[in-house]
């Protein structure tokens, strides 16, 4: 324990190092930025700027990298609240009810909620980092493909009741999105699958975020251009320190919430395949099953886009565990991470503690810090981002567009999607209009690929057994979560039941 | 009139042409480089060409950046693909694996012809050996795991990288060679497959020593076997198969290849700069720490020769083992 | 054609589409079936999850019949036509600009997009648009192009020359 507590004083003073500080900095805003575009997240600014961090040692590049990982989950708020397209699908959860706050014209509450959240979520998951380092480690190796599927049922059951009123056409959305997950190689037999029209482009699959820009920044905006005539102004909106002292007042209004969601959304980060946004669709599929008030949930609940911003940033801190500890990325920022270390010349894995302490112990203290100069930025930001709301809408329709679609160039380096953003956006569109819920699909195709493999991963082990699910002796976690998911869908009926009772006795 | 815009718009591009080449000197790129990688982000071909990237523009070598591009689809189909599409294309190279050969002979359909490409450097040689838990005290050597696979049966589970796969094809080699069967579990990477291995997921896998390497210096995987020519430098206690009079020796091809028909001047560039890559400390480190065999950089029409061998030995090595026996249905 | 007919039309449609996908994964001659010792086949997951879409559309168009969802009952029209107007204007504008990419290239297209979009659509002032759309292609290329290196689709070669020939100031001077 004391050990612990010497090496963070370590890390904390090394973090303050000159460089090390403005790299934090310098992270933390190019973050920022990138996670507020549409289509740019976490991913694409720690890929594309990788390379600028072979001008500095080891542990600035890290801390650098981390930073802007940090800043991005923050970032994606912004572009979810605002203009209502996630950032990245870590955001999507974020747009629920960030959306309708915005459109309420509560969009300044709505993103000091979600910084206050996500700093809330850093600062707790950064501390259960630091304490359960090790055990964590040797859990998330035990995971196997029963136990993530297990998981994926755990995520699937936390999303029910999250589409609209009409069940048929939330069932569409959902199996529709899986079944767009299969488009593409099936790593299983090598065989591949739906290649429509013979084209090979689609042996890569549709990526979620050709999927998720198609829908939330044409259709999205196409919808809103038909519903509004394109006349509709936003009022221009300001964040003060006094509104700021005025919104302090209200955290604890969400705190339970977000405390939950942050420890929530760092185990699930810490486990491989999971990530950042099951860890965030969950969160908010659990503050709205356990509210008072779930009605209020996709209205504009704040404790709907608190929930889900604490538990991207814890899931963000938690992920960074089994890269670190065991060279697996537990999702696809951390694999550039990954990738990056090893041309630093490190080697993630289990002797990385062991062999480089100053750069792990760096990193851990960089995220303390990195965690309040995010959240001081952010707020400080505030203003200037909720400007974009006051644009009119001749001008930001369009450039809403053009980033669409550099953005998905960008991302997947093929025209090919862009047509395919365009395509999809369209459908997704004309299905709004007739009430087909679009967020189900979307979700859908990013755990899709996930569910799919470990099932049958899990059962070619097994030898077609499909007891392998449950197995006591065997997969204990995975009986657990599976468990935990029949309560979960368990528990709306059983509430309705209760509710129906309670009429009756009070008419 | 029509005619006559469209001359002088000609006439300007031509000048603008004149202007930007260099006065007729070697090749090198006027606009950034399209680095293709026939895989995902985080694998092993991923992590070598983003290694490389680093080391060119760390040491200046390209006037202008590599600019690193997964085409992960089908098992590297949507990049050759690409690079067949791109012919005549002097800024685009591409970072290959074994999948440059297994592909277009699983996929006949795809029409493409990996010897067709201009063929530019061999950066490495990435070997196999085969890993169990160091925890099966019962597995010694060859003969104990051969043995313990046998009295297990069907339910002995070998993790792999995909079916169609190199693992995967090695897999069935050694299926036939010593006449078990096994369940083969695809996951997806390198080091996906040696995390399940040490969470006893699965009981061996046949990773490169990249991906095991962490872990086999941590004391829980051990090597019982190495599909080399000689013993590496990195596992000299390790015998080859060969050794034990098994004749499978496979290795992971890493080269560099240009699309078909790519300009001399640029494929001599291209040869160059990744011979300077090559004679690199840092290259040469990174192949001894991670279990590479780098000793000469085979170039030009040398690796063409060594593209065409490769491709038939594998043509043969598909047929013999079954396309069925790969992909498992 | 009123939101009741779009969603008849709608849901059918979907029945198609669902079939449409089962039909290709039978004719890729994936298995669809329990695989002994593997599980389920490669076709199992698109083939009956298709089959669940096309269900989940059937019971879509009996709610139709029955008039249970609030579209079946609405006889407005599905695409109101004053302001169907801005909607189609704005995606067509958006497929040409997708389209012109491939021959002028990432900038000029871009630049004609929102030239357009705001001049004739929004009515802002010509000083207005042009400084927004200079500003855009300036952002985009310093974001993109410069500091994440981007190689953004540059069109026919004669385009692309003319960008290179721009490009290379950044080279000369400033690299």
């Amino acid at each position: 324990m004391f050990e612990i507590a010497d090496l963070l004083a370590a890390g904390l003073i090394q973090s303050f190092e000159p460089l090390n500080f403005a790299m934090i900095l310098a992270g933390c805003m190019a973050g920022l930025f990138i996670g507020a575009m549409p289509g740019l997240g976490s991913v694409n600014g720690v890929a594309i700027l990788l390379p600028v961090t072979f001008l500095v040692p080891p542990t600035a590049a890290i801390i650098f990298l981390a930073a802007l990982y940090y800043g991005a989950m923050y970032g994606g708020a912004i572009s979810s609240i605002t203009l209502g397209i996630p950032g990245a699908s870590t955001a999507v959860a974020t747009v629920f009810d960030g959306r309708p706050m915005a459109q309420k014209g509560k969009a300044n509450q709505a993103m000091m909620a979600a910084a206050i959240a996500s700093f809330i979520g850093g600062t707790i998951s950064i501390i259960l980092f630091t304490l359960f380092a090790p055990p964590l480690a040797e859990v998330a190796l035990k995971f196997g493909p029963q136990e993530e599927f297990a998981l994926m049922i755990l995520a699937f059951a936390t999303f029910i009741g999250l589409g609209g009123d009409d069940i048929p056409k939330t069932i569409f959305s959902i199996l529709l999105g899986l079944v767009m997950a299969a488009v593409g190689f099936d790593i299983i037999s090598g065989k591949p699958r739906l290649i429509f029209f013979d084209m090979v482009e689609f042996q890569r699959g549709i990526g979620f975020l050709v999927l998720a820009i198609g829908i939330y920044g044409i259709g999205e905006m196409l919808w809103t251009l038909e519903q509004t005539g394109g006349k509709i102004k936003f009022d221009r909106v300001s964040a003060t320190w006094a509104e700021l002292k005025k919104h302090l007042g209200e955290i604890k209004k969400y705190l339970p919430t977000t405390s939950l969601s942050s420890v929530l959304g760092f185990f699930v980060g810490t486990l491989p395949a999971a990530g950042a946004t099951p860890a965030s669709l969950m969160a908010y599929g659990l503050a709205k099953t356990f509210s008072k008030d779930p009605d209020s949930f996709g209205k504009g609940n704040i404790s709907g886009v608190a929930a889900p911003e604490a538990a991207n940033n814890a899931a963000s801190t938690g992920s960074m565990l089994p890269m670190i500890t065991l060279g697996i990325p537990g999702s696809p920022t951390t694999a550039i991470l990954l990738g990056g270390m090893i041309i630093w010349g490190l080697r993630p894995g289990p002797l990385l503690f062991a062999n480089n302490p100053d750069f792990v112990w760096g990193l851990i203290g960089s995220m303390y810090v990195a965690n309040f100069v995010t959240v001081a930025l952010n707020l400080a930001l505030i203003p200037l981002f909720v400007r974009v709301l006051a644009m009119p809408f001749t001008i930001l329709t369009p450039i809403i567009f053009i980033l669409c679609f550099v953005g998905v160039f960008a991302t997947t380096d093929r025209m090919f999607d862009v047509w395919l953003m365009l395509v999809l956006g369209l459908g997704g569109y004309l299905l709004r209009k007739l009430n087909y819920p679009v967020a189900p699909a979307v979700l859908a195709i990013v755990l899709g690929p996930l569910a799919e493999r470990s099932m049958r991963q899990s059962l070619i082990g097994s030898q077609g057994d499909v007891t392998t699910f449950i197995s006591i002796s065997e997969h204990p976690i995975s009986l657990g979560c599976i468990v935990i998911a029949v309560v979960l869908m368990l528990y709306p009926v059983w509430s309705n039941y209760r509710r129906k009772i309670a009429n009756k006795t009070a008419f | 009139m029509k005619q006559k815009i469209l001359r002088s718009i000609l006439a300007m591009t031509g000048a603008l042409a004149m202007i930007i080449a260099a006065p007729a000197q070697a090749w090198e790129p006027k606009k950034p480089v399209e680095f293709i990688i026939m895989a995902g982000t985080g694998g092993g071909a991923d992590q070598i060409a983003r290694l490389l990237q680093g080391l060119i523009e760390k040491k200046g070598l390209s006037p202008r950046p590599f600019i690193p591009i997964n085409k992960p689809g089908g098992s590297g189909a949507e990049a050759l693909r690409y690079l067949q599409d791109k012919a005549g294309d002097d800024h685009v190279v591409m970072m290959t694996l074994n999948s440059f050969y297994t592909t277009p002979i699983i996929q006949p359909d795809l029409g493409v012809d990996p010897t067709g490409f201009t063929p530019i450097g061999l950066m490495a040689m990435d070997t196999f050996l085969l890993w169990v838990h160091t925890d099966r005290n019962d597995i010694t050597d060859l003969d104990s795991y051969v043995k313990a696979v046998k009295s297990t049966g069907k339910s002995w589970k070998v993790g792999g990288t995909g079916s169609g796969q190199e693992d995967s094809v090695l897999t069935a080699m050694m299926e036939a060679e010593f006449g078990y069967n096994v369940t083969y579990i695809p996951f997806p990477g390198g080091g996906t497959v040696a995390k399940n291995l040490i969470g006893k997921q699965i009981d061996s896998t046949v990773n490169n020593p990249s991906e095991q390497m962490a872990f086999y210096q941590a004391g829980s995987s051990k090597p019982l076997v190495q599909f080399t020519g000689e013993r590496m430098a990195a596992f000299p206690d390790v015998p080859t198969a060969k050794e034990l009079g098994i004749g499978i020796e496979y290795y992971m091809q890493r080269s560099v290849n240009g699309p078909p028909g790519m300009s001399a001047g640029a494929a001599e560039f291209y040869r160059n700069l990744f011979q300077e890559l090559f004679d690199s400390k840092e290259w040469q480190d990174f192949c001894t720490s991670d279990g590479l065999t780098c000793d000469t950089m085979i170039a030009g029409s040398d690796l063409g020769d060594f593209h065409a061998t490769q491709y038939v030995a594998h043509e043969k090595l598909i047929e013999q083992v079954g396309a069925s026996a790969i992909t498992g249905e | 054609m009123s939101t009741r007919t779009a969603e008849l039309l709608a849901s059918i449609a979907l029945i198609v589409f669902s079939l449409g996908l089962m039909w290709t994964v039978h004719t890729d001659g994936l298995k669809i079936g329990w695989v002994p010792e593997r599980g389920p086949g490669s076709g199992v997951w698109p083939f009956w999850l298709s089959l669940g879409m096309a269900l989940t559309s059937l019971w879509t168009l009996v709610r139709w019949f029955r008039r249970t969802t609030p579209e079946s009952r609405n006889e407005a029209p599905y695409i109101e036509s004053d302001r169907f107007g801005l909607v189609a204007i704005s995606f067509i504008a958006l497929t040409a600009m997708i389209f012109l990419v491939a021959i002028v290239g990432t900038y000029i297209s871009i630049a004609l997009f929102l030239g357009f979009y705001m001049r004739f659509v929004g009515k802002h002032s010509w000083p207005m648009t042009s400084a927004t759309v200079l500003g855009a292609v300036i952002s985009i290329y310093f974001l993109f192009e410069w500091q994440l290196s981007k190689y953004l689709p540059k069109g026919l070669p004669m385009f692309e020359d003319g960008f290179l020939w721009l490009d290379n100031f950044r080279w000369e001077y400033f690299m």
